[in-house]
């Protein structure tokens, strides 16, 4: 009873924020809707017993994934309402494609319904002494072993792409090389020096910078940006 | 006591009383934290800290608390009220909700669920929501600085905590809390994980934005960050918020690495001492350790913090998570999944 309830709630608020994810007037709000949606997904997976999957989608989707983009909207500066503009234009290839899943999704409970037998095969029940995070492990890494893989790989492709697409040296910012500041010891920058009494700081100084020897700069050709490491 | 077990009523009464009989420690611990945190912050800098208000300044939190509770709330004219007013909640109720799943003793955790693990894992990931939407909702450009730093922050942290994470699971070989500290009987896993165990603890402080990286409300340079605007309650929940997320983070770092509510060595003298007993022992430990690190360190620099957590943390936990993988593959010391 608990759970039927439980389902209709999460359901309703997940539909309702669905809807108000195309309708509300600020992006940032479609976001933040977008993540409740997100959220009662998650919950509606938990009551179907998927604790695993529910767990991941919240740490993946809403914790990772949504973050990026509520900042990219919150940064950006799109102009959301020239985007909406045709939204009459696109109304029936909307219509069509919800149209499309609506009856997919009917077929696919449809066969369900006429044929429970034949279907339950397919839905192999998870023993109950194995819980769920265990028998995925053991079909991905087993069975779907070069599926799992090949996903993997995609991701690493995007991933590179990503990184050649924005990483650019400039040749303008000035890098900070942490071991060598580390490494640095008083006795690679400064020089003792004894100093004629009464002569002082007008002769040569009584500690001043070494002047620095030809190092070889690795990084970039000035050579007192580092002086961070005191 | 069937009538707790059997009727929906007394189920609900009884899960209503377990929430109660967690929360309310946590809140007072956390209470005695800022005591404790002022109380250590001052013994540091050779002052004396809160010592007006009762005797050692032992209502001081209390005093705290009235006043946050009689101040105005102002909520600013060019923010957004609803998300304004959500975001304390949403930190709070996020630090709160964490707490669930967390045993204090065998089995003793309102939900002692297969995937706890991930499921703090994933509560602690949503902390961020808070702090984003606080900044942006404000309108304070100060506000929206903290929040776009702690974002970026956190998600750069979450990625070695996960990491971290999966090389004790590794040991385990299950996500449930309550197996995470059972297995923990012989050697507790901060002696052969003790990269790890450093790891965890500095993501933990950069998690929950403390010095050295609290960056997010950097003081000196945005004001206060992400809660400028705030006052009031309203600040007051940000303020219960963090330090709840302290005690969580350090009731996780004594679930995953220090043996949880296991006395050490499980011999006699020290096992006379109940679980919960220890549980809290450790957490304090932990804590002391947060506030130490407080006192002692100056803050990072932005670009730094970036750079510990995606150039050192991220490929020594990586390099860390396929040593562990392959010594417990090399020595056939693999859990039995189930």
């Amino acid at each position: 009873m608990i759970a039927a309830v439980a389902f209709y709630v999460f359901a309703l608020i997940l539909l309702a924020s669905a809807v108000m994810v195309v309708s509300a007037r600020n992006p940032v709000h479609s976001v933040l809707f977008l993540i409740l949606a997100f959220f009662n997904a998650a919950a509606l997976f938990l009551l179907a017993g998927a604790e695993f999957l529910a767990m991941i989608l919240v740490i993946v989707y809403v914790g990772a994934v949504a973050v990026l983009f509520l900042f990219v909207v919150m940064m950006l500066d799109v102009n959301f309402a020239e985007l909406r503009s045709g939204f009459q234009r696109y109304t029936p290839i909307g219509l069509a494609i919800g149209f499309v899943l609506a009856a997919e999704l009917f077929i696919v409970f449809g066969g369900w319904k006429i044929a429970p037998d034949e279907m339950s095969l397919r839905f192999a029940p998870t023993a109950a002494n194995v819980n769920n995070t265990a028998q995925l492990g053991k079909l991905i890494y087993t069975d779907y072993i070069f599926l799992f893989q090949t996903a993997g790989l995609v991701l690493l492709v995007a991933m590179i792409g990503a990184i050649v697409l924005t990483l650019r040296d400039r040749q303008t910012s000035r890098h900070q090389n942490i071991a060598r500041q580390i490494a640095r010891i008083p006795a690679d920058t400064l020089e003792m020096v004894s100093v004629r009494s009464g002569a002082g700081m007008t002769e040569i100084g009584i500690r001043r910078p070494k002047v620095e020897a030809a190092v070889p700069e690795v990084e970039h050709a000035t050579t007192d940006h580092d002086h961070g490491a005191h | 006591m069937s009538f707790f077990f059997d009727n929906p009523l007394g189920i609900t009464i009884l899960t209503v009383a377990e929430a109660l009989a967690i929360i309310v420690p946590v809140l007072i611990m956390m209470a005695y934290l800022t005591y404790a945190e002022r109380k250590v912050l001052a013994a540091i800098q050779l002052r004396k800290g809160p010592n007006v208000v009762g005797p050692f300044g032992l209502w001081q939190p209390f005093a705290d608390a009235i006043k946050m509770m009689m101040k105005e709330t102002v909520v600013p004219a060019g923010s957004n009220k609803m998300l304004f007013l959500l975001a304390p909640m949403l930190t709070f109720g996020l630090a709160v909700i964490a707490w669930a799943v967390i045993p204090v003793n065998d089995g003793w955790a309102i939900a002692n669920i297969n995937v706890g693990i991930l499921y703090l894992f994933a509560i602690s990931s949503l902390g961020v929501y808070g702090i984003i939407i606080a900044g942006w909702a404000s309108n304070s450009k100060y506000a929206f600085l903290g929040a776009m730093r702690s974002a970026a922050q956190m998600v750069s942290y979450e990625v070695s905590i996960g990491f971290v994470m999966v090389c004790v699971l590794l040991c385990v070989g299950s996500l449930n809390l309550n197996d995470i500290v059972l297995a923990q009987q012989r050697v507790w896993f901060c002696l052969p994980l003790f990269p790890m165990f450093v790891v965890f603890f500095i993501s933990g402080l950069a998690e929950t934005n403390r010095a050295p990286f609290d960056l997010p409300e950097g003081e000196s340079e945005i004001v206060a960050g992400f809660f400028v605007e705030y006052s009031s309650m309203a600040f007051a929940l940000f303020f219960l918020g963090e330090y709840t997320n302290m005690i969580l983070m350090s009731a996780m770092t004594s679930i995953l690495f220090l043996g949880g509510w296991l006395a050490p060595f499980g011999v006699e003298p020290f096992t006379w001492i109940p679980g919960p007993i220890w549980f809290i022992g450790k957490i304090v430990v932990v804590l002391f350790f947060f506030i130490w690190v407080r006192g002692t360190f100056p803050r990072y620099r932005y670009d730094q913090l970036m750079r510990l957590g995606w150039k050192v943390f991220l490929p020594l936990s990586l390099l860390w998570l396929v040593l562990t993988a392959g010594a417990l593959m090399l020595f056939g010391w693999l859990p039995n999944a189930a």
